[in-house]
């Protein structure tokens, strides 16, 4: 694990370089072994070091999430790491990836095995599409969210920073708020009976670090990024892409947006 | 086991987070708020063919009440932290009202109790000797006035509070409408219909369960079953079924005409997974033939043996609590057999028998309050006063 830093840098020096192909060898393996950490075990934000919550302000960030549909190849890779970093329970999904194929006449065929974790398979049927595409889903961390309005005790709650939590100390339990999310974002942990859904990764967002899903992404689909820094790239992408939220009509002013959202896409 | 699913549904959709347990909730309190209302059709409004139920009525309602919060906390997660909804209430959710109206209803029903029984409580204290004697008397809360004047007394509060005990019965049972009808996320509940649905559907719930519980009382007890009472009850069963059917049905056909994105959903659920709970149950077996069999009570009342007459309530009263009891499973149960991605549905539903919130668990929840009725039939009779006051009333 201490050794992982040597991985990201250059070779130790006075290291011997026989040939080039030598080199492209080694350089190659350690690349591998670096992503192939990364695909396994996300670096946690307690073996960095500086790495602390101390001296996080909520009041000083405002989160937002961004996914662009045209970059997404359905890898799956952030279902696997949100599993991991969040230990998210079998068969729940705190995000997941779904396939939209909009066949010829105009009818969308969607589909999201397990989630989109292990990537997709190969179509079965042959149909004629027109269009293909990936959307991932996830919490909408919704700004007039119905989930914390519903919460007889004040479990689920939104952050000053944006972000929509569940207390797990204080939930009750009582399903109401995953009756309430019309994006099916939350479920039942079954081994902690409480609430459960995608936190934006908080633990690591007052840490400095983004989200394992923004983290692993191999095709930057997925971005974070904080209105109250001037300099985050996510005002350039506002102010230039077309960006919409999923089912608007319901006003909950999701904090969450697309980038090339289809009607189909609800 | 995974469940049979159809379509697309959001990864998280295939769950039923809301069991069984949610579907005999509204049930039970629909029974409580529903026989309350019985009771005050005598003590307010003073309807005499309802004398004979009024104190059943009440004790029905009490014994229910005590149990309409065991299938929540069953349900819950985290039973332990239920007080919470209470000491620590988040007012934005419709949810945090619950103990509000649940206490108050509850003292309400209580107070009412004691007024109406309270003749009886201190004719007993003086007859009984002992432990129950002690009992009693502590029941008595020491006060033993039984003159003329304390009794008109007692009627006058008893009146208040019935009168009180309604916009409330009115408010716990609206309320759980209200928790279904107010949630925008799903098409299937979210109805400003729903509360007045489900307290249609209670109010029938309530007298038909009285009208059981009236029959098998007297023929236990071998009293005589009072026909004006059975006349009466069925009358407003009746008008009280068509509302709350007219109503149920109403809702599926505003969907249906307006064409709305959610009606190609929700028709899907009707004739398909729910075909049998909705169709067959809830709208023919529980809805249609109760409505015939009361039509031929009503109409033909005159001319009809007291037997047959009985016997057609009894019938009738016993399918439409079947209906009330689908028309929940089909609200709750029905919601969350689609999912919300509007795109893919599970195929069916079935609660475990063994399960902690299965069938086994409910058929005792539900049974609790029947045995408390016997208790409390032993303690302080519902169908007769010990003067034998209730059944003066017959005809």
């Amino acid at each position: 694990m201490k050794d992982r830093s040597k991985e990201h840098g250059a070779p130790p020096q006075g290291a011997a370089i026989e040939s080039r192909r030598d080199f492209l060898r080694k350089s190659g393996a350690a690349v591998g072994s670096a992503l192939s950490f990364g695909a396994i075990g996300l670096i946690l934000p307690d073996e960095l070091e500086g790495v602390t919550t101390t001296d996080y302000d909520w009041t000083k960030h405002r989160w937002i999430y961004l996914i662009d549909t045209y970059k997404c190849i359905g890898c799956g890779s952030c279902v696997r790491a949100c599993r991991a970093e969040n230990e998210v329970p079998e068969e729940m999904f705190r995000t997941w990836i779904e396939r939209y194929q909009i066949l010829a006449g105009g009818e969308a065929h969607v589909d999201s095995p397990h989630g989109g974790e292990f990537g997709f398979p190969p179509v079965a049927e042959e149909h004629h599409k027109t269009k293909s595409y990936f959307v991932p889903k996830m919490c909408n961390h919704c700004e007039q969210t119905p989930c914390t309005q519903v919460c007889p005790v004040g479990a689920s709650y939104s952050t000053r920073d944006g972000a929509v939590l569940v207390d797990p100390q204080r939930c009750i339990g009582c399903g109401y708020c995953v009756q309430a999310c019309p994006y099916g974002s939350r479920f039942i942990n079954p081994r902690t009976h409480t609430a459960d859904k995608c936190t934006w990764c908080y633990h690591r967002l007052t840490k400095g670090l983004k989200t394992a899903c923004v983290e692993i992404c191999p095709v930057n689909a997925r971005i974070i990024g904080d209105m109250k820094d001037p300099d985050d790239p996510v005002h350039e992408i506002l102010a230039t892409k077309r960006v919409q939220a999923l089912q608007p009509q319901l006003l909950t002013k999701p904090q969450c947006l697309y980038i090339g959202l289809d009607t189909e896409v609800r | 086991m995974f469940p049979e699913l159809t379509g697309f549904l959001f990864p998280n959709d295939i769950h039923i987070h809301w069991s069984l347990m949610i579907v005999m909730y509204p049930y039970i309190t629909g029974l409580v708020a529903g026989s309350f209302l019985v009771s005050s059709f005598y003590h307010v409004f003073g309807r005499q063919e309802f004398k004979p139920l009024a104190r059943l009525a009440l004790a029905t309602s009490l014994c229910f009440l005590t149990v309409a919060t065991f299938p929540l906390l069953n349900h819950l997660g985290h039973p332990e932290r239920g007080v919470n909804i209470v000491i620590t209430p988040n007012f934005s959710s419709a949810m945090a009202g619950f103990g509000i109206l649940y206490a108050t209803y509850f003292i309400i029903v209580l107070l009412e109790i004691w007024f109406v029984f309270r003749v009886d409580i201190i004719r007993r204290a003086a007859e009984s000797r002992g432990i129950p004697r002690f009992l009693y008397s502590v029941a008595a809360l020491g006060v033993y006035d039984t003159s003329e004047e304390a009794v008109q007394i007692d009627e006058r509060i008893t009146r208040v509070l019935a009168a009180i005990g309604i916009p409330m019965a009115c408010l716990l049972h609206g309320y759980v409408g209200f928790l279904f009808g107010a949630l925008k996320s799903n098409p299937w509940w979210s109805t400003p219909l729903m509360p007045i649905i489900f307290l249609f559907s209670a109010m029938v719930s309530g007298m038909a369960l009285l009208m059981v519980l009236y029959q098998i009382g007297a023929k236990v007890k071998g009293l005589p079953i009072n026909r004006d009472s059975i006349s009466a009850l069925a009358r407003w069963l009746w008008l009280f079924m068509i509302v709350s059917l007219t109503l149920e049905v109403l809702e599926i056909m505003t969907l249906a005409y307006e064409r709305a994105e959610e009606w190609e959903v929700i028709g899907y659920l009707l004739t398909h997974q729910l075909s049998i709970s909705f169709i067959s149950i809830q709208m023919v077996v529980g809805g249609l033939i109760p409505f015939i069999l009361l039509m031929l009570l009503v109409l033909m009342d005159r001319y009809l043996d007291d037997r047959v007459r009985n016997t057609l309530a009894f019938v009738s009263s016993s399918l439409l609590l079947l209906q009330v009891l689908s028309m929940r499973w089909n609200v709750v149960i029905g919601g969350q057999l689609f999912s919300k991605s509007m795109r893919g549905f599970r195929e069916t539903y079935v609660p475990g028998m063994f399960e902690k919130e299965g069938v086994l668990a409910a058929v005792i929840i539900l049974a609790i309050p029947f045995i408390l009725l016997t208790v409390f039939e032993r303690i302080l009779p519902t169908m007769r006063g010990d003067g034998g006051g209730e059944v003066a009333a017959r005809s």
